[in-house]
């Protein structure tokens, strides 16, 4: 096992060990998201047409909400230290740990987000496209909240700092994720917004780990 | 003294703006012990971030057999087993999961030697507890163990004492006579007497500083 599974996996079997941490999550998405239609009532219309905006919305904050702990743990307790002195490049140990936080995170919620739609009364089609979307960005929005969570290491009120950090650089991708289903409604195909999700993510997934390194390295110091 | 194997030159360190040590200079051989000693804040704990690369010096090199380890950093990393003032252990993982995956960010892809490192500060009855369950002393015993587990020939310690017993203490003198025994290095940072024959270097002022005998 190298280290960027070690950690992948160490990560992994402590979200195991506490898994209050993640119920968290996915229960402010549940409530978040349902409060929608019991606020606005019961116009199907009305509803369809807001349904992935408040998913997309609901999904981000959500996502947000674990990201503060992502590096704050490592760094209480010490092993930040050891991370920074693996043999190996932190970059690795970056992407492990924005990895990590998407398969608890953003992968429940992707699958959680079409029954949740059921609610709003999307059809089958928009479910699955809101389920598709959901998988491709969410990724974007951990490599991001990840960055963000690694520049206010340490900061105090880092929670909001990371906020108003991540959710501007977050815009384009809940843009095109909800636009999909609006294209969706008008007619046409999502491949185009799918595809420049998937873009959106390769281009994260390529510069934020050696930005997220850096600044772990500075907060290290 | 041995030949060193570890070469610090004229190393600088500024914290905050501050000049922490200014030209430090010292060589450590296979087989040597150097204490850092100093009142708080004299920069026991910068020089030894500052060794380990967790921090930048403003100047001067840091030579590893030869070699200037900014050259190669993983190579250097690959020769430090850190103990810092925290544990490095996570709180909800057992006290072997925490030994195997400390290794396992190290690079090892088996761990052959994890039930000497727990036998060494008696932890066989607490390898199978969640370390958030353990007392301080406990804990820092399994961080110990972990620099024991890790076999790499320089250990960086930041007040390795703190919160043992007499016994716990006891125990990591005998590893780390049998460190340096073996032609493994050890800088410790520390406030208490070590009880084991080494070098002292004394920090507190900006004069350049040399390690005594």
């Amino acid at each position: 096992m190298n280290g960027f599974t070690a950690l992948l996996m160490r990560d992994l079997r402590l979200v195991w060990r506490r898994p209050g941490d993640v119920g968290v999550v996915l229960a402010f998405f549940v409530v978040a998201t349902v409060l929608f239609p019991l606020g606005i009532g019961p116009e199907a219309n009305v509803l369809a047409r807001i349904a992935a905006g408040v998913l997309w919305c609901a999904a981000l904050f959500a996502a947000l909400l674990s990201l503060e702990r992502l590096f704050a743990s490592d760094h209480e307790d010490g092993t930040l230290d050891l991370l920074l002195l693996a043999p190996w490049p932190l970059e690795l140990a970056a992407l492990a740990k924005c990895a990590a936080h998407w398969i608890v995170t953003g992968l429940p919620l992707s699958l959680l987000a079409p029954f949740l739609g059921i609610a709003f009364g999307l059809d089958g089609q928009s479910l699955l496209a809101l389920g598709v979307t959901l998988l491709v960005g969410t990724p974007t929005l951990s490599l991001i909240g990840g960055l963000a969570a690694a520049l206010t290491l340490g900061a105090r009120r880092s929670g909001a700092l990371l906020a108003l950090l991540a959710l501007p650089l977050c815009v384009p991708t809940l843009i095109f994720g909800a636009g999909a289903i609006e294209t969706l409604a008008a007619g046409e195909g999502i491949v185009t917004h799918v595809a420049i999700l998937a873009a959106l993510a390769l281009v994260a997934l390529a510069t934020t780990p050696w930005a997220i390194a850096a600044a772990l390295r500075q907060a290290g110091e | 003294m041995a030949s060193p194997i570890l070469q610090i030159n004229a190393l600088t360190c500024r914290r905050g703006g501050r000049l922490v040590f200014d030209r430090l200079s010292f060589g450590l051989g296979e087989g040597e012990l150097l204490a850092l000693v100093g009142r708080n804040g004299s920069g026991k704990t910068t020089l030894l971030r500052a060794l380990a690369g967790l921090m930048p010096a403003e100047a001067g090199t840091i030579r590893w057999q030869g070699a200037e380890i900014a050259d190669d950093p993983d190579t250097w990393r690959s020769k430090l087993a850190w103990l810092g003032h925290l544990e490095g252990l996570k709180g909800d993982l057992t006290v072997t999961e925490n030994l195997i995956v400390a290794e396992r960010l190290r690079g090892v892809k088996f761990v052959d030697r994890l039930d000497g490192a727990l036998l060494a500060f008696d932890l066989e009855g607490l390898a199978a507890r969640p370390v958030r369950t353990l007392s301080a002393g406990q804990r820092r015993r399994a961080a110990l163990a972990r620099v024991v587990l890790s076999a790499a020939p320089l250990w960086l310690l930041d007040e390795p004492l703190n919160a043992l017993d007499a016994s716990a203490q006891q125990a990591f003198r005998d590893a780390l006579k049998t460190h340096l025994a073996a032609g493994g290095l050890a800088i410790a940072a520390t406030h208490a007497e070590l009880g084991v024959a080494g070098r002292t270097l004394e920090l507190g002022g900006i004069a350049p500083l040399k390690a005594s005998a």
